[in-house]
């Protein structure tokens, strides 16, 4: 699936063009082309339907079995995290941290990579022991635990309450300067994305409709005016009005 | 609330035209209610056989039972026997559970395994194991291999079907992580697919084992020299109900206690589940 374009730049990580992707006769993806920089973190944003998810599952690999075209570059040490935290409910987490880590020092990886997520001494813990929030942090451990020059994540907190939410969004920023992953992030949510993206793209159409930078000092927070002009801006091209609200 | 105008005695007269509210559900469960029927079925036996209703050509009095066994014991012919129906049993156990898995696994991780294997399992299904007999018979002779054949036949339908149908209800969520893990076949199988399917596997198993000491009865009072059935069968001849009871005993007791044995298994092997159960 992954064609190899020529005279790829060294500081490109992610390369999409003219990408289709067709279910049933509805066209989802329609000739999008987007790149993603190393260690860039991109938020993509879009409506319901718009083709979020398609794209993040095409730069996964995860769909075989649709019918489209186009040209998908990423490199092969990229890993996803979905929604849910999905760990396997019959492996205790560290177990769940090492699925599919290869080397000898696995364990002490996967224990390292639990303890930067803040889950030191909870390696023997059942997944369903955990709370929503803990059990995303799991799987924030193992997809940062085979060092991925691409993370793949599909609205990670989407199921989690607006608190630990926050302190997500803190634990993953903190992690991607640790860990400098070029960041593909699907959200549903503008502040998300405006909190802890480089750069924010929205999907309409099945193509990037709109592209923001968002050139804001850390920490970000509503307070800062510039943050209320993104977030009009992005909800203006999501086709949001908020002077109707 | 209710509960008090529910067991407020009727004659008081305080009590509204209204009439208390029917109680539909079963109520409080009965404390050892599991046992009350065997203890019941156990008392109208001994009452019987003391008064003298029960003719001990027909039904042996229990205490009459419970000597038979210690006789049995005593001379070393319930050992023998037994300890030959147990090997029959687990070794028919063991081939049918090995070849149920493995069918199941191909079964259940090939399209074509699928194609080829599923449709005459069914069939197989459908066919009682018992019913095979006379052909295992013409196949194979009455020995060993004939019984040891037939209990697999009988073991290994329920492992596939349970197995089979645990690996088909992996949640395909878990597939795609594997997939995104890049985990290789090998991996996969083991980390995902067999723990999986073992909630399945284990429920085929319970049947399994029922199966399997069925079978066992059938094929051990068909031409057989050894084992309890053989026992019954001939007790049979001698007219000898009590030695009969002591076997028909010995048969529950051994399906109580090895089924009892894969349920232990089960509570220990997915003990990562919360279940309505717990």
């Amino acid at each position: 699936m992954a064609t190899h374009a020529g005279g790829l730049t060294a500081t490109r990580t992610v390369h999409v063009q003219r990408l289709v992707r067709r279910f049933e006769n509805r066209t989802v993806l329609d000739g999008l082309d987007l790149d993603v920089g190393a260690g860039e973190f991109v938020a993509l944003l879009g409506r319901s339907g718009s083709g979020k998810s398609t794209l993040l599952r095409a730069l996964a690999g995860l769909d075989r079995d649709v019918v489209g075209s186009g040209t998908v570059d990423v490199p092969e040490n990229s890993s996803v995290v979905f929604q849910d935290a999905r760990l396997l409910p019959w492996q205790r987490v560290l177990p769940n941290v090492l699925l599919g880590l290869r080397g000898t020092d696995a364990v002490r990886r996967g224990q390292a990579a639990l303890a930067e997520v803040g889950l030191a001494g909870r390696e023997r813990a059942w997944p369903n022991e955990l709370s929503g929030g803990e059990q995303q942090r799991v799987a924030l451990a193992r997809s940062l635990v085979s060092e991925p020059e691409l993370l793949l994540a599909d609205e990670p907190f989407g199921a989690l309450d607006a608190l630990t939410r926050i302190k997500m969004h803190g634990l993953l920023r903190e992690l991607c300067a640790r860990h400098r992953p070029a960041v593909l992030l699907v959200t549903h949510d503008v502040d998300e994305a405006i909190t802890l993206a480089d750069r924010v793209v929205v999907l309409d159409g099945g193509r990037i409709a709109v592209e923001v930078t968002i050139d804001l000092p850390a920490p970000r927070s509503h307070r800062q005016p510039q943050f209320l002009a993104y977030q009009e801006l992005l909800l203006h091209a999501l086709g949001v009005d908020q002077t109707e609200g | 609330m209710t509960a008090s105008v529910l067991t407020r005695p009727r004659t008081a007269a305080t009590i509204p035209s209204r009439k208390p509210r029917r109680r539909l559900g079963l109520g409080r469960p009965i404390p050892f209610g599991a046992a009350v029927g065997p203890v019941l079925l156990l008392t109208l036996w001994t009452v019987g056989s003391a008064v003298g209703w029960l003719d001990p050509r027909t039904l042996s009095a229990p205490w009459t039972v419970v000597t038979t066994a210690g006789d049995l014991i005593a001379d070393g012919r319930l050992q023998e026997n037994l300890t030959v129906s147990a090997r029959r049993a687990g070794l028919g156990l063991a081939i049918g559970v090995l070849i149920g898995t493995v069918l199941a696994l191909v079964a259940g991780l090939s399209r074509w395994g699928e194609a080829i294997l599923d449709g005459p399992i069914q069939i197989k299904r459908a066919i009682p194991a018992l019913a095979l007999i006379p052909l295992l018979v013409l196949w194979l002779g009455i020995g060993e291999q004939m019984k040891v054949t037939t209990i697999a036949l009988g073991v290994f339908v329920p492992v596939y079907i349970h197995t089979h149908n645990g690996l088909r209800s992996i949640d395909s969520r878990y597939v795609e992580l594997g997939e995104s893990l890049r985990l290789r076949p090998a991996e996969f199988i083991r980390r995902i697919v067999l723990p999986g399917a073992l909630p399945g596997f284990l429920l085929g198993l319970r049947f399994a084992v029922v199966a399997a000491w069925l079978s066992l009865v059938v094929v051990e009072q068909i031409n057989s020299t050894s084992g309890i059935g053989y026992m019954m069968d001939l007790a049979r001849e001698y007219g000898q109900t009590d030695v009969i009871i002591v076997g028909l005993v010995l048969y529950g007791l051994l399906g109580l206690v090895s089924d009892g044995a894969v349920r232990l298994v089960q509570r220990k092997a997915l003990s990562w589940r919360r279940t309505l159960a717990d």
